[in-house]
């Protein structure tokens, strides 16, 4: 049976790994390398790595540590942050990213999927959703939830479907560093009318937050950063947990 | 061991590479006819669309001389496909190495592509899941697939049952992707290498 994904989100600057960890059995926990090669080894289904400071100056560094990440680690693993081209996708692909995730680029410009997409087929290409609900409805936010979009986030996750994204990684600002739990209603509408997969985000405090991702979210996927990196949750209690209850897991 | 990896237009096959180096085995990445037809073991990987993929393989003759090679082959994802009999993706005629048709999978309440870690159930002959258990969990992105047939080494079951695994001969062959399959995928490529 197709299992639901957990995948941990580092979040990489100038080459390290920041927002801090709790990892005292690694050398070093800002390594991004180590611990991507740690939770590969504990249970992790795939990994994301989102450049937050993503200049061009930062791009090589980032390169050389998609390299070294190619080379330890043996899951699925995406990039994110900052890519814009058809050059920025090559180059990461190149260097052994399995998948790239787009997020205000796509917003600037819509073609930028299109044109990843028909390069590299969609099963590279993640469109990242920044998603805060305002004034009733849910909008496209960038810029980590600061500029509003003019897009309204259920029709920009099918646009971006139709113009060949292979999978959506939905960010709840709302919900995101709450620990309240996933934003189940919107991603369970965004799931039922999407055939990519939904990897859902922000929110997550406790397992049952995941439980209820899953099974009232429809979500395919699962992604969440500090919790992970503190321990509050270990990756592998987690996924016995949820197969207990019934949910399909790689154990 | 001297191993050449196909090159032609499918695909990102630096993933395979470093699956390879993990495993500290030396390559050669190659459309050189001579330098592929002198390997212990051929790879032929691929990520893409099966009419482009199939276009430059006949352009460099590579469609005729695949089918002829006496080595192990291992072929993973759209390589798998192209060995097949022909692909629904675009009309295409392929090789004819596996005597089977590649068709879509349809369905109405599970999301097309099959994306995600799956179970592989071992069937019949199967010399690359040797050490493993019977069933292991693989990593899967396909939209297209080989339905279970005579050559079928090993089935998973999205939709409906479908390959995937291939062994017929020399010819090896996965559906799903090894090389970023955990220590699974990396078993696998190891007993193709141990052959």
């Amino acid at each position: 049976m197709l299992t639901k994904r957990i995948i941990p989100c580092l979040d990489i600057k100038e080459g390290r790994t920041v927002k801090g960890t709790n990892f005292v059995d690694l050398r070093d926990a800002g390594d991004p390398v180590e611990l991507g090669a740690f939770y590969a080894e504990n249970g992790a289904d795939e990994l994301v790595f989102l450049d937050i400071t993503a200049t061009i100056d930062n791009r090589k560094t980032l390169v050389e540590l998609v390299k070294q990440v190619a080379r330890q680690v043996n899951i699925p693993f995406t990039v994110g942050g900052g890519i814009g081209s058809i050059e920025d996708v090559s180059a990461l692909l190149n260097a052994g990213a399995d998948k790239v995730s787009i997020n205000s680029s796509a917003v600037r410009r819509p073609g930028l999927i299109d044109e990843l997409a028909l390069q590299f087929g969609s099963q590279c290409i993640i469109v990242a959703i920044d998603t805060l609900f305002v004034d009733g409805i849910d909008w496209v936010h960038t810029h980590g939830g600061r500029n509003i979009t003019p897009l309204k986030t259920i029709e920009w996750a099918k646009e971006v479907e139709q113009r060949g994204a292979g999978e959506i990684l939905l960010t709840s600002m709302d919900t995101d560093g709450t620990k309240a739990g996933f934003a189940n209603q919107l991603t369970a509408e965004i799931s039922s009318n999407a055939s990519i997969p939904i990897i859902a985000s922000g929110g997550a405090g406790t397992m049952e937050d995941f439980y209820d991702v899953f099974t009232l979210g429809k979500a395919d996927a699962g992604l969440a950063a500090s919790i992970f990196h503190f321990k509050e949750i270990e990756i592998n209690a987690l996924k016995n947990y949820l197969a207990k209850k019934g949910i399909p897991m790689r154990i | 061991m001297n191993i050449a990896i196909i090159k032609y237009n499918a695909g990102n096959v630096a993933s395979v590479m470093y699956a390879l180096d993990r495993i500290g085995a030396k390559y050669t990445w190659t459309d050189d006819e001579k330098v592929i037809q002198a390997a212990d073991k051929v790879i032929f990987p691929g990520v893409g669309e099966a009419s482009t993929a199939m276009a430059y393989l006949k352009e460099k003759k590579l469609d005729q001389f695949i089918p002829t090679l006496k080595q192990p082959v291992l072929a993973t994802c759209i390589g798998m496909q192209l060995l097949c009999k022909h692909s629904e993706e675009n009309n295409t005629d392929c090789m004819g190495v596996f005597d089977v048709n590649i068709t879509r999978f349809q369905s109405n309440t599970l999301k097309i592509p099959h994306v995600g870690w799956n179970s592989i159930q071992a069937r019949g002959t199967n010399d690359l899941m040797k050490g493993l258990n019977e069933t292991e969990f693989v990593y899967f992105v396909h939209s297209f697939y080989a339905p279970v047939y005579q050559d079928t080494s090993a089935t998973c079951n999205y939709v409906q049952p479908f390959s995937a695994m291939l062994q017929k001969d020399n010819f090896f062959a996965a559906q799903f992707h090894a090389e970023i399959s955990g220590k699974v995928g990396q078993k696998i490529i190891q007993n193709f290498l141990d052959l």
